[in-house]
């Protein structure tokens, strides 16, 4: 049996070996190939927060990743044409800056969560799900319908966004930001997890009413996660519109807010690491059976229900044979 | 002056009525018995007092300021400390995340909790639906008392237990009234336990109060006529 958290490691050490080999043996393709895995896994932390620890299961987290790749569209598409966002009143440039439009994406998709965890943490099982599906739905629409930055079509950023000290069109160097990114953000999340707020968080997951009955307010605590949760998603998201240089109304389907699911169940739902594993075994199988078939989603089925179906606690609950999270 | 007071508590669970005019006082540092036979509405009092469920008329008030309005969470923090029927812990926190993810600063923390029930110390670090069921009744009164209450509410804490379980938990119910002088509203059935520790008793019948006073004025005949013991 493997204790999880020597499971977590070796993942990361994995995923970082994956990267460095592929520089050593200079294949770039490879490296882009492990960039998307730990951008998704971003924003599969993101959504574990929410749908594990809390047990909100949202099917829209892909309003956070499309805001926060719209985020960055909108002010690098600014910058790279040398016009300003608005005038008036007062004057918004375009940034090329990928800290600055880091936070921007934070700030825009936390700020779209509370509004959004507003209305939908009042209903709870199957209602969740729909309005959270109908707010992703609502901006997939907007982004389609707003012609100013490509509608239907998207919108190509020409080059990387600059950070500062770093070539970030060296694939090695931009992995390196992203990985660093996920390292932080899976910390803070852990230390979250476990903290009061996180405990709290648990039991309001198991039984609002046990919480309330304790003096805390179950409502707070949900729409506090939540907000945090689309905050991560919408960070992954800049990240992944930095990575193709390209944004597009895909970000913001429902399709997208599935995958961000399968990636968390695949690897084990409130699991640490769930996310991590389950966006790298997607983005494998994505890459070799994509090779295989053009109906490369039907063997993915097939591996989604045998894991929801013998392997509970996903694959990092198979591995070390333990159906609860270590507390 | 009483620390909690409830006047003529109506409420329904939608179209039944189950409350028809519920009176009853908790003093400061005063152990009151809530007894009924099963059905009478202990629970749903309870229910009424920790905000968990609307009274359609009547009544709350807790230290001085009326709570019949404040949804449940806010009538916590004031200091309604709910140890529900049926053990709820959460089943898959550990014994400490359990009693952590509740607390408020004050006298009672997890040193206190472990002094009151050694055995939650011994089984820290063990998740909650490993305990046993006395082990778990001793972690939700913890849980309550971890709130750091001015009432404690125990709610059948002591229903399906092996007697000697439930020594156990009285024993550090009489502690609790000795030491610190909380305020405790109790239900249970068993008048023998109860003698022990309670001063006053409020005894239910079909909803409504029908007789309240001093533990020792309850003679056999009265229970007899309206517990049936």
């Amino acid at each position: 049996m493997i204790s999880e958290r020597f499971l977590n490691y070796t993942v990361a050490l994995l995923i970082l070996g994956m990267a460095l080999g592929a520089w050593v043996m200079d294949e770039p393709f490879l490296i882009t190939l492990t960039t998307k895995a730990v951008i998704l896994a971003l924003a599969g932390v993101g959504l574990n927060l929410a749908l594990g620890q809390g047990g909100l299961i949202s099917l829209g987290h892909a309003a956070f990743f499309g805001l926060g790749g719209y985020a960055m569209g909108v002010l690098a598409s600014h910058a790279q044409n040398f016009t300003p966002i608005m005038e008036t009143p007062f004057l918004i440039e375009g940034t090329n800056s990928m800290p600055i439009i880091w936070l921007v994406a934070i700030v825009v998709s936390s700020f779209f969560a509370f509004v959004i965890g507003l209305f939908s943490l009042r209903t709870s099982g199957v209602y969740f799900i729909m309005v959270t599906l109908a707010f992703g739905q609502m901006l997939y629409y907007f982004s389609i319908s707003w012609p100013a930055y490509g509608g239907e079509d998207g919108l190509s950023i020409y080059v990387r966004n600059s950070f500062p000290g770093l070539n970030t069109l060296d694939p090695i160097q931009f992995f390196g930001i992203c990985f660093v990114v996920l390292m932080v953000v899976i910390y803070g999340v852990n230390r979250l997890t476990h903290s009061s707020f996180g405990l709290a968080l648990n039991g309001a997951r198991q039984n609002a009413q046990r919480i309330r009955t304790v003096g805390l307010n179950p409502f707070k605590i949900q729409l506090i996660a939540f907000t945090i949760s689309g905050a991560i998603t919408g960070l992954a998201g800049a990240l992944f519109a930095d990575l193709n240089r390209f944004i597009s109304p895909t970000m913001f389907s429902w399709q997208t807010s599935g995958e961000i699911m399968v990636f968390i169940i695949l690897g084990g739902v409130a699991r640490l690491y769930g996310p991590v594993v389950g966006a790298a075994l997607f983005i494998l199988l994505e890459h070799w059976l994509g090779g295989l078939s053009e109906f490369w989603h039907i063997y993915l089925g097939v591996i989604l229900l045998s894991v929801v179906l013998f392997a509970r606690g996903g694959l990092i609950g198979a591995l070390s044979k333990k159906e609860n999270a270590d507390a | 002056m009483a620390l909690l007071k409830i006047s003529d508590i109506q409420a329904s669970y939608g179209a039944s009525q189950a409350l028809f005019g519920v009176d009853l006082e908790v003093g400061d540092g005063e152990v009151v018995a809530l007894m009924g036979r099963n059905g009478m509405g202990k629970s749903t009092t309870i229910k009424v007092i920790c905000r968990l469920l609307k009274n359609s008329s009547g009544t709350i008030d807790f230290a001085g300021a009326s709570i019949t309005k404040l949804p449940g969470h806010r009538v916590a923090r004031m200091g309604i400390g709910l140890c529900p029927e049926g053990r709820r812990c959460f089943s898959n926190l550990t014994v400490y995340e359990n009693l952590v993810a509740a607390s408020r600063s004050g006298e009672w923390n997890f040193e206190r909790v472990v002094e009151l029930f050694p055995r939650l110390g011994e089984r820290r670090n063990q998740y909650a639906n490993s305990l046993s069921g006395g082990e778990q009744q001793m972690l939700a009164i913890s849980r309550a008392l971890m709130t750091n209450p001015r009432l404690l509410i125990l709610d059948e804490a002591t229903e399906g237990l092996a007697p000697v379980v439930r020594q156990e938990i009285w024993a550090a119910i009489s502690k609790l009234k000795a030491e610190t002088g909380l305020s405790i509203l109790v239900v249970d059935k068993t008048i023998a336990e109860l003698a022990n520790v309670a001063d006053r008793a409020v005894i239910l019948e079909r909803g409504k109060s029908v007789w309240s006073g001093d533990f020792t004025a309850l003679t056999p005949e009265i229970s007899e006529q309206y517990l049936g013991v």
